[in-house]
């Protein structure tokens, strides 16, 4: 037990390093996703099908298709057409194209949720289409899509661990290092797991908690 | 894109289909027992289902599937990659199974639980023969959405060496230099696979749904 935290203790600022990557692209990838996934929403409700068509396929295929698969059509795929990115671009690209395709969805159910009589009544008040969404659907939609949002961004978090497969030197791959040089497997592989425990047990009970809250309201 | 490529790229559908197949399986009945742990009114049995659940969801299945290859694997017991894989999956497909399950039987109406004891049905048949249908007709729809999450979840084990549809994918790019066409083929064959598998619970739901409708 004592070699166990003694190894620990030895290998933590390295995963510690890689988990500061692993929270970079996360981040990196749902601050411009989840704008991303407003416009997608948006821009399904057009009445163009010439806009709808491209745009239902880019949420369709990102949601559809594995992150992973996506990830290494971005890092190995996209240097056939002429685009070569690092690691970390092909990643956050990657990332940002799945957090896109679900947050366009969770925004969109939450925008549903407001009731109908408030667009009704933001066009008795002759309000254009813009101020409409500015000032009544998204300050009441937003709210109600926040736990899922949230929830989503839990399993992007834990999605960042499949970075590894590009050798990005995120959690996984610094762990993986170690394993092979050491070949202590099992206490590095735990230690990773506890990491990602670390944050993910309390922000799921601060998701569930919240997610109870709202639906006391509605 | 070749014959050959593509042809390579389909033969990893089999295990694709056989991993989801496996974890689903491991994951329903474990999630079974999950479910009833946590329902079982007994608190220590409820706390331990409790943590269980929230410990395997908040590790990302990579994590699981390197500790259970690796770190079993390298120990006492011998592992495949496929086993690895399945079990991992499993695990944590079972902490999602227990959640829709508790969430199906809070569907089931109380009076169905009623009737049943006023009939003075055995426990076992209680369940069986009342909750047990009426359990999978609400959860139907659940277990389907989540089991085409899990088919993609599956490209995880190429990771591991399991030949499935990305680990084919990928082994194709290598040889070929034609990362952009074979990643897309094998991305469409993700949506692609995943469309019956909507299709066959919507109709199993409809189904189900006009047996019971009055």
């Amino acid at each position: 037990m004592n070699e166990t935290f003694a190894f620990w203790q030895q290998t933590l600022p390295s995963l510690l390093d890689g988990f500061y990557l692993s929270l970079q692209v996360t981040g990196a990838s749902l601050l411009l996703g989840i704008p991303l996934g407003l416009l997608l929403a948006l821009g399904l409700r057009s009445r163009q099908l010439l806009l709808r068509a491209p745009l239902l396929a880019l949420i369709e295929v990102g949601r559809g298709a594995s992150v992973i698969v996506l990830l290494q059509f971005v890092y190995f795929g996209m240097p056939t057409a002429g685009f070569t990115f690092s690691a970390f671009v092909s990643v956050t690209i990657a990332f940002t194209w799945c957090t896109a395709a679900y947050t366009s969805e969770i925004l969109r159910a939450g925008m549903e949720a407001v009731p109908q009589g408030q667009r009704e009544a933001a066009q008795a008040l002759r309000l254009n289409g813009l101020d409409t969404l500015r000032l009544i659907i998204l300050p009441q939609g937003l709210p109600i899509s926040i736990p899922a949002l949230l929830g989503f961004a839990i399993l992007m978090l834990q999605a960042s661990s499949l970075a590894f497969v590009v050798a990005l030197p995120e959690v996984m791959s610094k762990a993986q290092l170690v394993g092979s040089n050491t070949f202590q497997y099992m206490p590095i592989f735990i230690l990773v797991a506890l990491m990602f425990a670390a944050i993910c047990i309390p922000a799921t009970v601060v998701v569930g908690h919240l997610e109870r809250r709202l639906s006391r309201h509605f | 894109m070749t014959g050959d490529m593509l042809l390579a790229i389909l033969g990893g559908i089999q295990w694709t289909v056989l991993l989801t197949l496996t974890s689903l399986a491991i994951g329903v009945l474990l999630g079974a027992g999950l479910c009833a742990m946590r329902t079982s009114g007994i608190r220590l049995l409820d706390l331990t289902a409790c943590g269980l659940i929230l410990g395997l969801r908040a590790v990302p299945p990579i994590v699981w599937l390197f500790l259970i290859f690796f770190g079993v694997g390298s120990g006492i017991v011998q592992v495949s990659a496929f086993q690895a894989a399945a079990v991992g999956l499993g695990l944590i497909t079972a902490a999602n199974m227990a959640e829709i399950f508790r969430g199906a039987l809070a569907a089931v109406h109380r009076g169905q639980w009623e009737a049943a004891r006023a009939l003075s049905l055995p426990a076992r048949w209680r369940m069986l023969d009342v909750i047990a249908p009426q359990l999978l007709r609400v959860s139907l729809p659940s277990i389907a959405s989540y089991a085409i999450g899990l088919l993609k979840d599956t490209a995880i084990a190429s990771t591991l060496g399991v030949p499935e549809i990305a680990f084919q994918a990928t082994h194709v790019s290598q040889m070929t230099f034609q990362g952009l066409a074979t990643f897309a083929f094998a991305g469409c064959l993700y949506i692609a696979l995943s469309i019956p598998v909507a299709w066959a619970s919507r109709w199993a739901d409809q189904r189900m749904r006009s047996r019971v409708a009055r």
